[in-house]
This record gives C-alpha cells, structure tokens and sequence, in this order.
C-alpha cells in the first residue's frame, strides 16, 4: 500500500483575478474584491487522476477543506490528520501537515497551491519526501509545478505505481519579499525540492537518447573539474546543477549560498560578499554559475553575493555558466538574463555567453 | 536555361504535370520553378547535371546492370578458397526469403506498434545468439566485426576506467586500422607476440605488457589465421588478475562444436555474423555482435539498441522495447569513451536468427564437423605436394589455414594467377600484411567445398609447383 | 447488394496483422531439423575420422547450444508471420518518419543486388574478376562528385553517423598533419542539426559547441561568431536543418569557418529536396555525405545495412579510409594507397562497405538521369508544402518559425496547443495514428520545439495518400477534443497494446534475451 500526502491550499488562487500579487495573508482582503476559491475544483481534478488506484492508495490530508473534503468527493478514505481548526487556513497550517505527513512516511506529497504553498512546503520538509505541485495559485513561478493539474495528478500516479525513477531538484522561487516592499517585483531562489519527472518515451530511437538531467548536471561537474587549474578561486554560486561540482571534489555544498574554492579545497562556505571580495582581491578567480530554472537569470536572482563590485572583478571571461540542455530548453528561445542593479556591469555581461552543458560540451547563449 | 524534370515516372506518383498544376494552384503558385523560393538564386545550379541519360525502361535498366555484373567472375561459377573475414557458406534459401520480404527490407524504426515484428524477430535473433555463445546479453547487430571489436573496446575502456588495450599481433590488419580509428585518441592499442611455432599468443609478452593501465585484452578464437587459440583462460585469469577484462572475438559458425568464450572466462564477446546465411556481396554481408553476461555494469556500456521482452497493458500478451534505453547516452558513467548510436546491419541480425533457427543444435554440430573434417583433409591433401607446406601453424584449426609457398620459389601472387586461369580463387596474399611469414597465403574450406573441388584445388597447386 | 460508401478518406476499419506468435523457442520440438547440412564425403572421413579428435579436449563445446529445434515450413512460416507485422514502407504511406527520407525502393535494384554476379562475390577476389562491381562502385563515385560539386567519395561508412564519424576523423588527420591536433579541438554545430553531428565528433575527442537557432529558426549568426575562433577545427551542419528551414546565409558561415582556418562538413542526410538545385561545393564545403539509404532509395532494412557515402575535396582526398576505386584506361583498380598510409584514416569499415546498396544507389539514379533527380527535389518540395499548407488550416497545429514561408523537404510543427487543450501528446498521436496503419515521428530529444510532429513525405507520396494521411491527422486531432480516451488506450488495432516498460530500467526484471526471460520468471503452474 503506498501513501500519498495530499494537501490543498484553499484560498489559493483567489487573489490573481481581482488584482492581487498574490494571496499569502490577504485572503480576507480577496474575499473583499469578490474572489471565489478555485483551488480545491483544481486539487480535485489532479486528484481524480489517481481514482484508479484507490484500492492501492492509502491518503492521508488534512481536515477539510484543505483536502479531506476533495478526497472524499473522489471516492477515497483518507486518514485525516488535523491542523490548527481555525477557520481561515494559513502558511503555518500547511508546513504543519506537510511535516506530519513525513512522519508517517508518506511516498509522495501532492499539493495544490501556489510559489507561497511551494515554499511553505519546503520550509517544512526540504527535500526529504518527493512532491508533486498542481498549479492553483497565482504565482506560478517555480518548477515545481506541473504543467495542468490533471498532468499533476498523472504524474503522481505514475510515480506511485512504480513507473517513475528519476528526480529533479526543482526551484522553488517566490517574490522577493524585500525587494516587493521597495516596490520592485522580484523573484527569489528559496530552495529546491524534489520532484519526479516523467521522460518523455523515446521515440525512433535510431540516434542515442539525450542524458537525464542528473546524468547532464554531473557530465558538467566532470568537465568543471576537469579543466579547473591551480592557484585560482572557484566561486561555486547555488543551484542543483553546480552542486555535481562540490560532489565531485569531494566537498560541502551550500545548496543556496556561495562557496569558495581552491585546488580542490573548500576555502569559504556561503561566502558573504564581503568574504569574496576579500578571498578575490589580487587574485585569479572564476565564478562558477547556473541560470534560476524556468526564468533565465544568471545574476541578481538568489545570488546577490555575487554583486557587480565581484563581477566586475572577474570580467567576462572568468565567468562558467552551466546549465543542461533541458534547462536551457525550458527557457523556450529565451536569453539568459542579467539584473546587477548595476548597469554598466549587465552591459559588460550582455551579448553572447559560452554555457557548459555537458563534458565537452557547449552551447552559445545570448545575455540579456 | 531552364531544367526540365522527368515527367510522370513510375517511381513518383506526382510527377504527372495535372496533378502538379492543381496542387501549385493550391500554394498559390505557377510553376515548379517557384518552389525553392528560400534558396538564394546564387546558390542555385545554373544547368542541369551532368549524369547519364536515364535509362527508361525498366528492361533496358535491368539488361544494364545485369551486363556490368556479367564482368564480374563469381565464387559460384568459380571455386573459391578466400575467406580472412568473408566466408563462403551455403546460405539456406529460407533466409533469403525472409530478408527480401518487402516489410522486412522497408521498415525503418518504427515503434513496437508498427513494427513488432521487426522487435519480436531482432529479440529472437539476440536471444539464439545467446545460446550459441552462452551469454545472456547480444546486441541488435553493429556495422561488423572490427566495429563490434572497437565498441567493445571502448565498453571495457568505459567499465575499468583504463585506457590501454593489448592486442594480438595476429590480426587482420584493415581491422586492426578500423579499430584504431575508432579508438582514437582515447585508448592505445598495444600489440602482443605470438610463439612463431604455433602461433599461440605469447604468455610472457602479455605479462610484461600488463599493467594498471591495462582495460583489458583482445584475441579471437579462431585466430584471424585460422587456428585455435587455446589459452584463453590463462589469458583470461592473467588479465584479470591486472584488473582488466578479457575481450574474445569469435566465428560463430564454429560454435557448434567449439568452446564458446564465456567458457573460457571472456567477459566480453564479438564477432561477425556473415557467416550464418548472409551471401558475402562483396563484403555487403558483414554484420557484428557484442555479448556480455547479465550484469549491469556491463549492459550500461553498450552503445548499441537491446530488445528486451515486456508485458503489456493486456494480459497473456507478448511485448518488447528498448531494454535501458538511457544507456545510449553513456552519461551515467565515464566523461571520456563515447560513443553514438545510428543505422547499423539488422537485416543481418534478422537474417542470422533465421539461419540458427533453421539449423538448431544438431544443424550446428554438423556444420562444425564437416569443416573439420573438410579442412583436415585439404590440409593433409596439399602438405603432400613438394614444397608447400600446408598449416605454417603447428595448431589445430576450424575452417582456415595458412599455406606455405615459400620453398616453392614462386610468389602468392603467381600462384593465384595461375590458378585464376583455371577458375580458382586461391587463398589471401598474406606477404604484404605479414611479410615476416614469407610467402604464406590465407585458405578457407567450410562445408560447400566438396571432395572433388579440394582435390581438383590440390591437382592444380601440384601442377603449378611442378612446372 | 448496396455499393459501399468509400468517401471517407480515413481506413476506419484498419486492423495491423496479429497472429499471436509465440517466441521460437516456444515452436522447438525434439528431433525436427530446419535443413540438411552438406557432410563430409565417406572416403574423407575414413581418412581423417570424426574431426573432433583435431579439436583439443579443452576447446570441445560440451553441450551443445540450446537452439530451438523447428522443421523448415513451421520457421518459414513463423517468420512470414512477424515479417506480416511489421510496417514497412512497401506497406503503409510513409509520410510519417520525418527526417528519415523513407522512399520507394524499387524492386528491381533489389532483384538485381540478389544475382549471383554481386551477391556471391568475395571481397578480396582479384581485380580482373570484379572489373563490374568497380565499375559501379567508381560511377557511383562519379555521380555523387557532380550532384555535390565535391571530388572524391567513399563509400566505407556504413550509416549517416558512420559517415559523421569518418569527416571527424578526415578533420582529425587533416590538422594532425598540420600539427594543430592540440589547439584546435572545437566541433560547431546546430541545435537543430541531427544528433550525431554532435555526438559522432564526440568519438574523436572533440568539444562540441551548439548554436541555438535565433528567432527566425536560422541558426543564430551572431552567436556563431561568438563560437568561430582558432580552435575551431570545423563546422558540421545540416542545411535545411530538421525543421525544413534552409539556412540562406550559410555561405557566411562556411566564409567565417574558412577564414580562422576551421573546415566545413555538410550534413546531408537531408538532400532529398535539394538534388540538382544547390550543391555542398557551392555553399562552401569541404566535405559532405549522402544516405544512399535515404535520398538514393535503397531499403533501410529495418536498420541497416546502409551506406553514408562521404565526399571530400581534391586536398582532403589522402585523409580519407582506403581503398579508393581509381580507373586506369579501360580497367578499374583498388587504389590501396590510402589504406596503410598513416597520415589518412586508414579504414573505418570492412572491405569496401556495403557493395549491394551501392549497386542499387546506382540502379536507382540511372533510372533518373539529372531530369529524375531535379524532378524528385521538386515534387518532393511540392509534396512537403502541399502537406504543410493543408495541416496549418488545421487549428491546433503550428509550425514555429519563418511564417509564410515555404520549408524544404520537410517540417517540423508543434501540436502544443492540442496538448494545452486536451491534455493530448504528441506521443498519443504517434500510438493512435498506428490504428490506422500510418507512420508518425516527433523529433529528437531534447524536444525544442514543445509537442513536435515531424514530417516528410518525399516523392513518393501520391495526392491521395497526402490527402489520406491528412484526413487521418485531422479525424485524430478531432477526437483528441471529443474522445481523447481513444487516443489514450491507443494502439487499439494493432499487434499489441501500449507496452509497460516499467521493468525496462530494472536490471532484476529486464529481459534481453529469452534465457533471461526463463531465468527472471515463474513458471505458470
């Protein structure tokens, strides 16, 4: 019998229709304008991907509107696990059930919300348990997502049935809350969770399959490695696929920070700005950096350690971006994107960029 | 001047000017002249190709064709003794029936859905195969040997994370070349000596070669020259006490009555498969297998498409698909050894799973023992001719061995002229790729050879030494 | 007897052959035997007895191999069988493998590769006895010279990568000669180029550089003088690339390669709609290679044997694996000259390739002449366009790039607004269309472009059968609306149903061969 955690934030989605950034603590205010809930019609429809299962499938969710209500609607029995009870469902109530849920070694998690609900979820449990997100809010940032719900929900089931082995580590991404209050709309890099993916069958196999991205993410650790030459400082900046690199050296990695290294030495963990300046002056250094999944920024997003007064250091030259090719896919023609706060410093780094994809491998992506 | 296109041909349906005119009309456009648009008039060719006139009729192409393949002098009009990596066996006229069925010939890489057949009959071929080699993985076919031998190279390459490989001195040498090209420059190939009596490869060399660079080492079994290397597992245990693997090519259609090499410790198993009912076509039917045993450090490596049999969403019901098929990529593995995926030889894999089909166990066994028995005699019937010796090796063989001429005082070269004159292609010149043996010169005897012929083969080689 | 209404484009009632064939082995009883094999004649046995006894004991296979044992009409007719389920092209509208060049192979050349004259050939008889088969290996050799401006082929390679594989290994030698092996170490290609361009150079040990298409889908200039330096030591491209688009400033690219010291490779395995309008010497190559087992008709055999015949020019001709087919007056020789030197290839095939799909290359194109050729680029171009005007009427289907444009011999669409819809794959499609016994190919993966369709339908193709196919595609796209479910379960009429390839990954459930099939099951009690 497998178990599927299964939580729906209910007021997901209410603030997007009638103008509202998102709906994270302003759910009354929503209400307010005239929004009506549709994240639970949405959770219901992922849902109904699994009816099939149900005899195989043990659910265990929250009280209520929160997906008791909608498991039920489905024909399950879930076991039912309770939250605060008060009446309007917060951030708190979702981290709640999402770490009870992993008490009870669920196999999947599979949530309807939103970047807020992504980011509570993380919050609580990391990346211990996969999840799988049905896209409910209005921020529909992060990749943790699914493209429908009803792809949610088939993506669970496929998983749960066995057919599923591959993960990604998948952004989760959320406005900059900072940022947001000084009236810029931001998103930021909160963490990553982990999320199964489903390659696509291959068809008219004549030619060799492309890599699985964790297969691609190490190809390009190994061509890091490889080529990293003596005497000079790494900055290796955040994101799953620099994280290979660290594997590979046999390091420490700061998953969402900056690490500093030399002849395969950690010289500085989550290097603040002011310790790479001072880890960098006088110094050969390269800066080791991957594009934020789905958007394409290279800096500015979840790497602001790496500040202009850093890159105008480096220059160009000294700069390795990597990426898999399926990450630079997702960008759909997109270029790859620069937002320094310093002009003359994203004018330095725009036009044309070499990005690593794989050992031996390039591609040549344009900088905006 | 303007090019004219060859009007309502049989082999292009809408090449009917009517038909042209209403589908123009439908893109809003004139003439045929119009298509093409993209392409800039500066790269365009100014005048029609210089080729020769089509032929029109479908008559007048065939009488053609047949009158340039008329000049040819074929190995069934003639006697032929060449082999050294083509072999004249009898091809079994149902293996032909089925490698020209048009669904066959056609398919492309369709799907299981649309070509399950092609599945179910390449699995089938993987899976007899295996049973003659005694191996629990073979490959759909790669291009042929050198290329079945090259990519099991860079596999073992991949697996031991090494990059030298031994090498018997005793191979063909245009093999020798196609793997390394294909090697390069990852592996280096190192040769290895041979004892000059028997031909047997030299022990003490391959140890003094090994080392902890060492991916493994390479032979075959027969010997390019036709004898039976016997020290396969001492080979085997050698390398694999230096951590490398043993890599053992082989002529299937000796597998009947000789060891396969999983018996002799190989790790991993290649070869060609001409020999089990493909016609030679001038060297068309080459076609090569890779075998290793069950065990996934080994099936990750190989480049090559395996059909694996699976359930589906019906009960009771036969599927297959592509076993693993991430592991074309390689990417789970090494940075360095790559290798690619393409079009290859199926119509031979399909071709060869007929053939030991129809032959089975005891088909096989007989085989085997007519080769023997046919090689013995002509090796006994020629030894008996003044000045020629007829197994320079002092090792048993299966179907080839390696005459020598050199007391003769003639060339190869002369005595295969002479023998031309008399309808019979005499065995390869080996003086030019292995000038240190003199003048020696490569034999094949299989089953087709009849008493007659190897005596008439022998009448006319007493006749030629004794003029 | 009322006459049946046959209006309807769409073969509804289509169902592929399904005989429930179980595996050869299944078919094995005792004691039948296949064929005779010929013996050894008494009076050798009597002189040299069983043959074993030569074998040393150690040698002797000791139990014979568990082959199955089938009389011959129960083998023939289990392969009649499956050769029934499969769907070539003489069988089905081949429309639907793009990128494959899926043509008729006529059967003539194929009748003529099965005379003894080629078929019972030895590789290494001596030239005055294959004088035939030379011949039209060197005219083969001649004609491929003038539809590609190009001065010398070979025809070793044995498939389009084969062939990508030997122009590396020509780059390689060429700069080993220079002494540039070190610095230049760089392949160029396109995202939208095939694969192999990218992974064949791999062998060779070269870094390889992609160039993404810009937003017009030629490849993107700018980006590629980004790309082009010292190290380059050549550009490998296919021109149309997989989308169909033809890249009009390609002679740019190949002036920029030439100018930091890099060569040119061309990928031609899509030439089919170019033969005899623009060659690879004109647009600035030093190499090129044709599918003779696409764009020159022989049968892809379901995977080979095939040929990529690979071209070069006069100063890369001793680069290229030997032995070379010269003609000497009246008589045609083997030209080893290549074979042993070191400073060429040396071989990348045995003997000299696959001689009877040369033959029936140079069958196919005698039945042409220049005026066929020209004509199969033409029609091939107003097929792909007529097929590619019908399907953009169709809602759901888009073909990004170049709007309004005509492509070449093929095009790659996207039916991601389908899938928005409906939530229907473009590899749903590809399982529904087999229930009406048709071809259908996505793309490459990655896929770069979202929910591709790629599709040629070449000369071959009638107006009927583009109009059939068309029918066929919009009665799935509509259903893909009304009654996904059937495209869901699909293939529902065919030999068998949607395959659970969840074991595939598994090495304790994976199945290669039918021993490890016995050995990984229970048997049903």
């Amino acid at each position: 019998m497998k178990r599927l955690g299964f939580i729906v934030n209910p007021i997901a989605g209410m603030g997007g229709r009638v103008g509202l950034k998102g709906t994270d603590g302003l759910a009354e205010e929503a209400r307010r304008r005239g929004a009506q809930p549709t994240a639970m019609g949405k959770a219901q429809k992922g849902l109904a991907q699994l009816r099939e299962c149900n005899s195989a499938l043990q659910i265990i969710t929250p009280a209520g509107k929160m997906g008791e209500n909608e498991a039920r609607r489905e024909g399950f029995t879930p076991m039912v696990i309770s939250t605060h009870g008060t009446s309007e469902t917060s951030a708190i109530d979702t981290q709640t059930a999402a770490r009870k849920m992993v008490q009870k070694g669920v196999d999947l998690i599979l949530f309807a919300g939103g970047d807020g609900t992504a980011r509570d979820i993380y919050s609580a449990i990391g990346e211990t348990v996969p999840v799988v997100g049905i896209p409910a809010g209005v921020k529909i940032h992060s990749p943790v997502f699914a493209q429908t719900a009803e792809r949610g929900g088939e993506l669970a089931r496929l998983f749960l049935s066995g057919q599923l082995h591959q993960f990604n580590l998948a952004e989760v991404l959320d406005i900059d809350e900072e940022a947001y209050r000084n009236g810029q709309v931001k998103t930021k890099l909160y963490g990553y969770l982990n999320v199964p993916i489903e390659r696509t069958r291959m068809q008219n196999r004549k030619s060799g399959t492309p890599l699985t991205e964790k297969a691609s993410q190490n190809s390009i650790a190994l061509d890091i490695c490889n080529n990293m030459e003596k005497d000079i400082v790494y900055l290796i900046g955040p994101g799953s696929t620099t994280r290979p690199i660290m594997d590979n050296l046999g390091l420490p990695c700061t998953l969402l920070g900056i690490d500093l290294v030399m002849n395969r030495q950690l010289i500085s963990a989550d290097a603040s700005e002011e310790t790479i300046l001072k880890a960098t002056e006088k110094r050969l250094f390269k800066i080791i950096i991957t594009p934020i999944g789905g958007q394409g920024y290279i800096f500015g997003r979840g790497n602001h350690q790496l500040s202009h007064r850093v890159l105008d250091r480096a220059g160009k030259k000294n700069i390795i971006v990597a990426a898999t090719q399926e990450k630079l896919l997702r960008l759909r023609g997109e270029p790859l994107l620069v937002d320094t706060g310093n002009e003359a410093t994203d004018q330095m780094l725009r036009g044309y960029i070499r990005v690593t994809t794989g050992y031996k491998q390039e591609i040549i992506s344009k900088v905006r | 001047m303007a090019m004219k296109g060859f009007k309502n041909h049989p082999y292009i349906p809408n090449s009917v000017p009517e038909v042209q005119q209403e589908m123009l009309s439908e893109l809003g456009l004139e003439s045929l002249e119009e298509l093409h648009a993209e392409i800039p008039e500066a790269l365009k060719l100014k005048s029609k190709m210089n080729l020769p006139k089509p032929l029109l009729s479908e008559f007048e192409l065939r009488k053609h064709v047949e009158k340039l393949l008329a000049k040819n002098s074929n190995c069934s009009d003639n006697l032929n003794f060449l082999g050294a990596g083509c072999w004249q066996h009898y091809v079994p006229a149902v293996c032909d029936e089925i490698n020209s069925r048009g669904e066959f010939l056609t398919a492309y890489g369709g799907e299981m859905y649309n070509d399950f057949g092609r599945f179910q009959t390449l699995f089938e071929y993987q899976s007899m195969m295996a049973e003659l080699l005694d191996m629990d993985v073979v490959n759909v076919p790669t291009m042929d040997w050198a290329q079945a031998a090259a990519t099991s190279l860079r596999m073992a390459s991949r697996i031991t994370n090494r990059k030298e490989f031994l090498v018997s001195e005793l191979i063909d040498r245009e093999k020798f070349l196609i793997m390394k090209n294909y090697c390069g420059p990852d592996i280096t190939l190192i040769e290895v000596g041979y004892d000059n009596t028997t031909g047997q490869l030299d022990l003490e060399d391959i140890k003094s070669k090994l080392s902890d660079n060492t991916a493994g080492i390479y032979f075959e079994n027969p010997n390019y020259l036709g004898f039976i290397e016997q020290q396969g597992e001492d080979i085997a245990d050698m390398v694999h006490t230096a951590g490398g693997l043993s890599v053992v090519g082989v002529d299937p259609s000796t597998l009947g009555v000789l060891s396969p090499p999983s018996n002799y410790k190989a790790d991993i198993v290649c070869g060609d498969l001409q020999p089990l009912g493909i016609h030679m076509q001038y060297g068309g039917g080459q076609s090569g297998f890779i075998a290793t045993h069950d065990d996934e450090k080994f099936v990750m490596e190989f480049p090559s498409r395996l059909f694996g049999i699976v359930p589906t969403s019906v009960e009771g019901e036969y599927g297959f698909d592509d076993i693993a098929y991430d592991r074309t990529s390689f990417g789970h593995h090494r940075e360095h050894g790559k290798e690619y995926v393409g079009t290859q030889s199926a119509l031979w894999g399909i071709t060869a799973g007929v053939y030991l089909a129809t032959m089975g166990p005891e088909g096989m066994k007989e085989l085997g023992q007519a080769i023997l028995q046919k090689n013995l005699y002509a090796i006994a019937e020629i030894d008996k001719i003044n000045g020629i010796k007829s197994s320079r090796f002092n090792s048993p063989g299966f179907k080839e061995f390696v005459v020598d001429f050199s007391d003769t005082g003639k060339t190869v070269a002369e005595i295969n002229t002479t023998l031309l004159s008399k309808n019979i292609f005499g065995g390869k010149d080996l003086s030019q790729e292995f000038p240190q043996l003199g003048q020696c010169a490569l034999y094949c005897v299989t089953e087709i050879h009849s008493k007659e012929e190897i005596d008439s083969l022998v009448q006319a080689l007493r006749s030629i030494v004794c003029a | 007897m009322k006459r049946i209404d046959r209006s309807d484009k769409v073969r509804n009632n289509f169902h592929q052959a399904k005989w429930d064939e179980p595996i050869i082995f299944e078919l094995s009883q005792k004691g039948e035997r296949g064929i005779q094999v010929p013996r050894a004649e008494e009076d050798i046995v009597t002189q040299v007895g069983d043959g074993f006894s030569a074998i040393p004991a150690t040698m002797r296979r000791a139990t014979g191999p568990l082959l199955p044992e089938i009389s011959q009409p129960r083998v023939l007719r289990h392969y009649m069988r499956l050769s029934q389920e499969t769907l070539g092209a003489d069988v089905n509208i081949e429309i639907g493998q793009g990128t494959c060049t899926v043509k008729y192979s006529p059967k003539v050349n194929d009748a003529l590769s099965r005379l003894p004259g080629m078929a019972a050939l030895h590789p290494l008889q001596a030239e005055e006895t294959v004088q035939g088969i030379l011949e039209i290996i060197h005219k083969t050799d001649c004609f491929m010279r003038e539809i590609s401006g190009l001065d010398r082929f070979t025809f070793q390679p044995g498939s389009g990568s084969h062939a990508i594989l030997t122009m590396a290994s020509v780059v390689a030698k060429y700069f080993e000669e220079k002494g540039e092996s070190e610095q230049r170490n760089e392949i160029i290609t396109t995202i939208y180029s095939h694969p192999s361009d990218s992974a064949a150079p791999a062998v060779k040990g070269y870094k390889i550089i992609h160039i993404q298409p810009d937003e017009n889908g030629y490849p993107d200039f700018e980006a590629f003088k980004e790309a082009v330096s010292e190290k380059t030591a050549a550009f490998f491209v296919a021109n149309p690339e997989d989308t169909g688009v033809y890249n009009s400033r390609v002679v740019e690219f190949t002036e920029l390669v030439h100018k930091h010291g890099g060569l040119c490779g061309y990928d031609q395995a899509n030439a089919n709609g170019l033969l005899g309008v623009t060659r690879a010497k004109d647009t600035g190559f030093d190499m090129c290679f044709f599918n003779l087992h696409k764009t020159f008709s022989t049968p892809h055999g379901c995977g080979g044997p095939a040929c990529g015949a690979t071209g070069v020019t006069t100063e890369l001709e001793k680069y290229l694996p030997g032995p070379l087919v010269d003609q000497v007056g009246e008589t045609f020789t083997l030209n080893h000259s290549n074979t042993f030197d070191p400073k060429s290839v040396g071989k990348v095939r045995s003997f000299l390739g696959v001689a009877p799909v040369i033959l029936k290359a140079y069958s196919w194109i005698m039945s042409m002449g220049a005026e066929g050729l020209y004509e199969v680029a033409k029609v091939a171009v107003l097929n792909n366009n007529y097929l590619f005007r019908k399907l953009m009427d169709i809602e759901c289907v888009d073909a990004p790039y170049t709007p309004g444009k005509q492509r070449v011999e093929q095009v790659r669409y996207t039916l991601e607004k389908m899938t928005k819809d409906t939530g229907i794959t473009t590899g749903d499609v590809q399982r529904r269309m087999m229930d009406f016994g048709m071809h259908y190919w996505s793309s490459h993966h990655p896929y770069h472009i979202a929910e591709p369709m790629t599709l040629e339908p070449t000369e071959t193709a009638s107006k009927e059968d583009l109009d059939e196919y068309i029918a066929t595609l919009t009665q799935v796209f509509k259903e893909a609306y009304e009654n996904p479910a059937i495209i869901k379960s699909a293939p529902n009429n065919s030999v068998c149903h949607m395959v659970d390839g969840s074991g595939v990954d598994d090495p304790e459930q994976w199945c290669i061969t039918w021993r490890s099939y016995l050995k990984k099951t229970t048997p049903n009690q």
